[in-house]
């Protein structure tokens, strides 16, 4: 990319260099956000309403968990997948997958702490008539999943939040390979780096464009489910 | 509910798993900032594609950690400029055979005031004895990477013991050539860099090159394969081809070829079985 166009121009002129970086962008983070869901909003969901001996400390440890520095998460998926570690023979260190797996374990306590924060909120108004219809565990979980749905739009946009920012992580497990497992943030470091201090600019600022876009999708997304489920 | 979607999360692992067996026409080669962030590499590699079909990832890192990368299995081909690391790799048995690619050299580059009073000179050593001295400012990557290998055995040569003599003045950042520059621009200091990464850098402020042409500020770099014994997951037969080519005619040219505002900054020497 050469330094004295500014990113806006290559995307607005279609760049196919910079459009294959926002296209491994969202598919890197909005993966991570899907497979942190599957893990997060059952997990939260059912710490919310299962009473077991040490689930306060839980609660403490996933909370905390939100604040998980990226880079160390980064080195740690990097010592999983490095050839010399344990899950080395699959061969995932330098590609989308390992970027996947990083953004996965930094998402996956967010959404599961503001799940279990919303569906313990929303246990309190729904518990005496599940109580009365006597409701097992699992039929609470899924009955209060589905309900608080619209609520938990916010969880996983904040997830999204999350791995569309983070370069700490994806760089060290990634590579920031060109063409390969080069991303948005990666490419702002290493115009920075570059020293091309406009490009970076421009590219930050093509990436919160986008993130904007992505909420922005959701939010209707949303009204368009609550207007429909009444 | 939850039993489908944890067997939804164990098949999206096994696609996972099950796609790391697909053997792809690529090879992962593990180098250093300078050869990526000058273009050097945007330069050779689709020529080398077009030959071969061969696909090359570069992973930029440091030459201590790039090093560190060929040492864990992670990359097929190591490209760096530290020799005596090299070897040591080599002598572990990491490496198989250790090529002399090209050449360039560092420079040290400062504010243009030259608060040193160092600007001309090409004594190296002189240099770096007057900014120890003068307590001036000084930045060092202080990264393990080639560039900061290099810096300190330029402090050794110059008989100062930097691990106990360094001052406020002594910054180690610990990050890239080009964050060394930037830091650099932004405080005045001197700091030591490859002239292939000072001439492609683009926020270059107030600094100047201050001191060239030093004998000692000499800069090879290398390619070796590692070691497939080692790591047999290593795709040797891709990864000696573009060792092959780096080294033949073809690709001597090719990186003699290569230019930024028609200044060559790198130059080919592996016919120089010294180097």
């Amino acid at each position: 990319m050469p330094g004295d166009v500014s990113a806006l121009q290559l995307v607005l002129t279609g760049d196919p260099a910079l459009l294959a970086i926002v296209r491994l962008s969202l598919i890197v983070s909005l993966s991570a956000v899907v497979l942190a869901a599957l893990i997060g909003i059952p997990f939260g969901a059912a710490l919310a309403l299962i009473q077991f001996p040490g689930r306060q400390a839980v609660i403490v440890v996933l909370n905390a968990l939100m604040g998980l520095p990226p880079v160390v998460v980064g080195l740690a998926v990097f010592l999983a997948l490095s050839r010399a570690g344990p899950l080395g023979s699959w061969g995932l260190l330098f590609t989308p997958k390992a970027m996947i797996i990083a953004q996965t374990v930094l998402v996956a306590p967010i959404i599961a702490a503001l799940t279990r924060q919303t569906i313990e909120d929303l246990w309190l108004e729904y518990r005496d008539e599940l109580t009365a219809m006597n409701v097992g565990p699992v039929g609470r979980v899924a009955t209060l999943i589905w309900d608080a749905r619209f609520s938990l739009v916010t969880a996983l946009l904040a997830g999204f939040g999350r791995a569309a920012a983070e370069v700490g992580a994806i760089i060290i497990v990634g590579g920031n390979i060109d063409g390969f497992t080069r991303t948005m943030t990666t490419a702002i470091a290493l115009e920075t780096s570059k020293g091309d201090l406009p490009l970076a600019v421009g590219l930050g600022m093509v990436l919160i464009v986008i993130v904007i876009a992505v909420n922005a999708l959701a939010w209707t997304a949303r009204r368009a489910g609550e207007r429909m489920a009444g | 509910m939850f039993t489908r979607r944890l067997l939804m999360a164990i098949a999206v692992s096994a696609v996972f798993a099950g796609s790391a067996f697909a053997q792809d026409k690529s090879i992962l080669v593990a180098s250093t900032t300078s050869t990526q962030d000058s273009g050097l590499f945007g330069h050779l590699l689709p020529m080398f594609k077009a030959k071969t079909g061969i696909d090359v990832k570069v992973v930029a890192q440091g030459t201590g950690q790039a090093i560190d990368t060929g040492r864990r299995g992670d990359a097929d081909v190591l490209f760096v400029h530290a020799k005596a690391a090299e070897e040591k790799f080599l002598s572990e048995g990491f490496g198989v055979k250790r090529y002399p690619v090209m050449y360039n050299d560092f420079v040290l580059v400062g504010p243009k005031s030259d608060p040193a009073g160092i600007k001309g000179s090409k004594d190296i050593v002189a240099a770096f004895k007057a900014l120890k001295e003068k307590g001036i400012d000084f930045i060092s990557r202080g990264d393990k990477s080639g560039t900061h290998q290099a810096e300190l055995n330029l402090w050794k040569v110059a008989g100062i013991d930097i691990a106990t003599d360094k001052g406020p003045w002594y910054k180690e950042i610990g990050q890239g050539m080009g964050a060394a520059l930037n830091t650099a621009a932004a405080s005045n200091a001197y700091v030591l860099t490859d002239r292939a990464t000072w001439l492609s850098f683009k926020n270059k402020g107030d600094l100047v090159i201050e001191v060239e042409g030093d004998k000692r500020l000499f800069n090879q770099y290398g390619v070796m394969l590692v070691n497939p014994a080692k790591h047999p997951n290593v795709k040797k037969e891709f990864g000696q081809q573009f060792i092959d080519w780096l080294v033949s005619t073809e690709g001597q040219k090719a990186i003699a070829d290569f230019k930024i505002n028609g200044e060559q900054l790198f130059y080919p020497n592996a016919s120089d079985p010294g180097a």
